[in-house]
């Protein structure tokens, strides 16, 4: 038995211990919002905050996050995931949008900590998070947007 | 209800309506004849003629609600084509924007075969989605409206042409008005009236509307967009597949008894060219596989490495071809009489398609008989087919649930459905006992074959006093795409796959004697359309070896470009847009290096200007101007996306991504190995669409085809070194 919070909610879940958050959120608590995208870090589909860092879920065993705070695309809330996902509607930033949880949870990670990111922040910040789809411009874009909507 | 209309075509010249073959689509034209050699070489097939389908039902549903839903032929992996099919289908109804619902569409051929490849089946490829559904959805749309406005008449008694139509409302000048919703049930319930009218182009107000948004932007910001992965239904098990390690190989035993004892896991089944692990979810479904051992028969399986194959493929380069795609003049005497001869040998390696959400597919049999099933359905007919041939039903028992994908650049649309015929082999071996997912990770993804193929090119010209081009040589050697389909004894021409030598048996370039040969080479890995297909080597080949002979001619590389263009007016209208725009006539900044490209791929025609500066060495790309002529721009703004995506997908497959075999097996397992462009390694874009009232052609693969060569050219700018041998981080452009 292992007790952390999911989107603020306490989840009480009796898994193996090694099982990647990735595959326990999608398929045992069922919130598919979270993507799999290559299973070894390398890509940034599967991105959600653990305790308000942006962590890789499919390289994160369900035992470490006894006890933490999960935030998954379905739970990212507040002025700053507001101003983001505005920002991504605003601007048509998906093409076929698998990356984009990921992205977007990335992006809020960002701006909780810097909300004035210059273009070398954001690339430092996103370079984890693959787009296939090559979305990079209106990306960047959105987050500088974000950004403006904050300081505004 | 057939019946047919006289549309207002805004392209007057049918001759031009065509397609170039090439993609997923070139199958559906040859399953009924329809491709001719003389088509093949020439590049372009007329549209087959449009016979209207009635509207309701076919393409769209009015609900009560007022609610509008569009059912698109055309399959969307992100490209954008439910927002172009809404597009045309609104414009003529009348309908409000902001409510419009699109979902996928599958199982009827007459309303969605392909008209760019004969109407005999339904398939997206070829950037193709657009020109097929031009005149078919403006037609639906505008039929709907006057079925609307009879049954409003009727009600009303008053004459229909004398109600108007505004965002989703009937009204009348005696005051009479209603939302379409009120009429919908009775209007559907008509008979579909013949020789609707169409729009005149300056009415139109939603094609070529820059500020019409996507529709699903909401659902993939908030992670409500279901994509296959994310099909749950009641008792659903999840499969992970075992393929074989070598292509070719096959299973001779296999000892599942650890794994099966693992919790969750339900069986390991044999299943197409490997097995399948079955278990209750995905990570138990893993945990199992490593558990299962397997003896592989490699008898027949290919062992060659990649360098074995391109020291193969550089000989037969050398030779002249097995066949040929174009023989103009006579090149051997015309490079005897030149005064500068030019020669340059290219190579190109394996690519994955690498989308981000990996293959996979949902099948379910229910107590009635029929079996549904969920994916990424590219080519549905050919995927319901062997569907109910491997389930042993027949077709019409088959249910097709398009869903949108996490990409796919061309590796949704398999001849023999792969992904398809795994999924239900795997839910046949448990006897179908429950609904299965079957799920590749993205090492099955990459390792799994279906490459773009390995090629080598070996190039010829020679100039003259002047420094005119008067012979052109270009010899392809690699594998056909179609070759090793059921197509290929109808598809493949006099020894040549046209999807081989497109953008090379075409050059549009004015050279009086010009050759291209083939000689197609059978390798164990399979190989796929992958974005822009046969124009990711050609291209590249022309328009980099156009930049040297250019040097050779001390000519600049536009000027001398255009001076070989002018029968080929939009080829040099989208260089002269992007020079323009990129301020070519005036140095590059200090520090700053530019090339140019152009190409035409599936009828539409892009050029681009890169710039790039070097950073400690390091080439960092800039900037990209992009113009583009795409005929009528139907979704300027997902024109841009696409020559966005197109950009970025092309610069990270030059510049770092390549699929290498080591004795027959995939080196290439994950994004470690195979690298892909990361946004810091983005350039900015900047995009222009020429306006114009030619036929709509696509997007989705077109502005890849002149991406590579235009940033090869670029680096040659920068450091006097030309990119012969992909990806540039090989050794040998060192
Ligand atoms: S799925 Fe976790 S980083 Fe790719
Ligand atoms: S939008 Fe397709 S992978 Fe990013």
């Amino acid at each position: 038995m292992l007790d952390f919070s999911l989107n603020g909610r306490k989840q009480t879940v009796d898994v193996d211990g090694e099982m990647p958050l990735l595959w326990l959120i999608r398929d045992t608590i069922g919130l598919t919002g979270t993507k799999f995208g290559c299973g070894q870090a390398l890509c940034g589909a599967c991105t959600v905050m653990v305790n308000g860092v942006a962590t890789r879920s499919c390289q994160t065993q369900v035992k470490d996050v006894a006890g933490a705070e999960v935030t998954t695309i379905e739970g990212v809330s507040g002025k700053v995931a507001e101003a983001v996902q505005k920002a991504w509607v605003n601007l048509d930033v998906p093409q076929c949008g698998y990356c984009h949880s990921g992205q977007i949870v990335s992006a809020v990670a960002l701006l909780n900590d810097n909300k004035k990111p210059t273009d070398a922040d954001i690339d430092a910040a996103m370079s984890g998070n693959l787009c296939r789809c090559s979305t990079y411009p209106r990306i960047r874009a959105a987050i500088h947007q974000a950004s403006q909507t904050l300081e505004g | 209800m057939l019946h047919r209309t006289t549309s207002t075509f805004v392209n007057e010249t049918p001759s031009r309506r065509g397609f170039l073959l090439g993609s997923a689509a070139v199958g559906s034209g040859l399953l009924i004849g329809f491709v001719s050699p003389k088509a093949t070489l020439a590049g372009e097939v007329p549209l087959v003629p449009l016979k209207p389908v009635a509207p309701f039902s076919a393409y769209l549903k009015i609900g009560a609600d007022n609610s509008v839903t569009v059912y698109s032929g055309q399959f969307d992996m992100g490209q954008g084509s439910y927002n172009g099919v809404a597009t045309l289908l609104a414009e003529e109804l009348g309908c409000d924007w902001s409510g419009i619902k699109v979902v996928g569409a599958a199982s009827n051929v007459p309303a969605y075969g392909n008209l760019t490849q004969g109407g005999a089946l339904q398939i997206t490829g070829g950037s193709t989605s657009m020109a097929t559904s031009f005149d078919r959805y403006r037609v639906a749309g505008a039929t709907a409206r006057e079925m609307l406005k009879q049954a409003a008449a009727e009600a009303w008694k008053v004459a229909a042409s004398e109600i108007k139509v505004e965002k989703g409302v009937l009204s009348h000048a005696s005051g009479k008005s209603a939302p379409f919703g009120e009429f919908a049930a009775k209007a559907a319930a008509l008979a579909p009236p013949a020789n609707v009218k169409l729009k005149d182009p300056k009415d139109w107000t939603l094609i070529g509307n820059d500020t019409l948004k996507r529709f699903d932007s909401t659902e993939k910001t908030n992670g409500t967009q279901d994509y296959t992965i994310d099909v749950k239904l009641p008792g659903m098990l999840t499969a992970v597949p075992i393929h074989p390690p070598l292509f070719g190989a096959t299973v001779k035993s296999f000892d599942a008894g650890k794994a099966k004892a693992i919790k969750g896991v339900v069986d390991v089944v044999p299943m197409g060219r490997g097995l399948a692990v079955v278990a209750d979810h995905m990570w138990s479904a893993l945990k199992a596989r490593e558990q299962v051992s397997v003896v592989w028969d490699d008898s027949k399986a290919d062992k060659r490495s990649s360098p074995d194959l391109v020291s193969e493929y550089r000989d037969l380069a050398k030779k002249p071809g097995a066949a040929v795609a174009r023989n103009d003049g006579d090149v051997e005497a015309a490079l005897k009489s030149a005064v500068k001869v030019v020669e340059a040998t290219f190579e190109f390696p394996y690519l994955a398609h690498a989308a981000l959400e990996p293959l996979n597919a949902v099948a379910r049999m229910n107590d009635n008989g029929t079996l549904e099933i969920w994916g990424g359905h590219q080519l549905p007919d050919i995927y319901q087919a062997v569907a109910a041939q491997i389930a042993g039903i027949t077709p019409d028992k088959v249910i097709m649930h398009v869903m949108k994908t996490g990409g796919g650049f061309g590796r949704r649309a398999v001849m023999d459905a792969d992904i398809i015929a795994e999924v239900v082999a795997t839910a046949k071996a448990l006897n179908f006992k429950a609904p299965v997912k079957m799920q590749w990770t993205r090492e099955d993804d990459m390792r799994g074959g279906r490459y773009r193929p390995m090629y080598v090119h070996a190039m010829k010209a020679g100039l003259d006093k002047d420094g005119k081009i008067i012979a052109w040589k270009d010899t392809i050697v690699g594998q056909s795409i179609i070759g090793d389909t059921i197509l290929a004894p109808m598809l493949v021409q006099n020894g040549v796959d046209a999807t081989s030598v497109e953008g090379s048996a075409n050059l549009p370039y004015a050279i009086p004697n010009l050759r291209v040969d083939l000689t197609t080479t059978k390798v164990g890995a399979t190989v796929l359309w992958w974005r822009a297909v046969g124009s990711t080597h050609t291209a590249y080949c022309a328009e980099v070896f156009m930049d040297e002979l250019a040097e050779a001619a001390g000519k600049d590389p536009i000027d001398y470009r255009l001076s070989m263009l002018q029968a080929h007016p939009r080829h040099a209208g989208v260089l002269k847009l992007a020079a323009e725009k990129a301020g070519w006539s005036k140095p590059a900044a200090p520090g700053r290096f530019r090339g140019v490209a152009v190409a035409e791929a599936f009828n539409s025609y892009v050029a681009h200007i890169v710039e790039i500066s070097l950073d400690k060495g390091e080439i960092k790309v800039e900037r990209v101007v992009c113009a583009v002529d795409c005929g009528v721009p139907i979704n300027p703004d997902i024109i841009r996306q696409q020559m966005e995506g197109g950009i970025g997908f092309g610069i990270g497959a030059v510049m770092k991504s390549q699929i290498t075999l080591d004795k027959g097996q995939v080196v290439e397992g994950n994004f470690d190995g195979y690298d892909v462009l990361r946004i810091n390694e983005m350039p900015a874009v900047e995009v222009h669409i020429v306006p114009s009232r030619e036929h709509p052609s696509g997007v989705g693969e077109p502005g890849v085809a002149p991406i590579g060569p235009a940033l090869a050219n670029a680096v040659y700018a920068a450091t006097r070194k030309r990119m012969r041998v992909l990806p540039f981080t090989r050794p040998e452009n060192a």
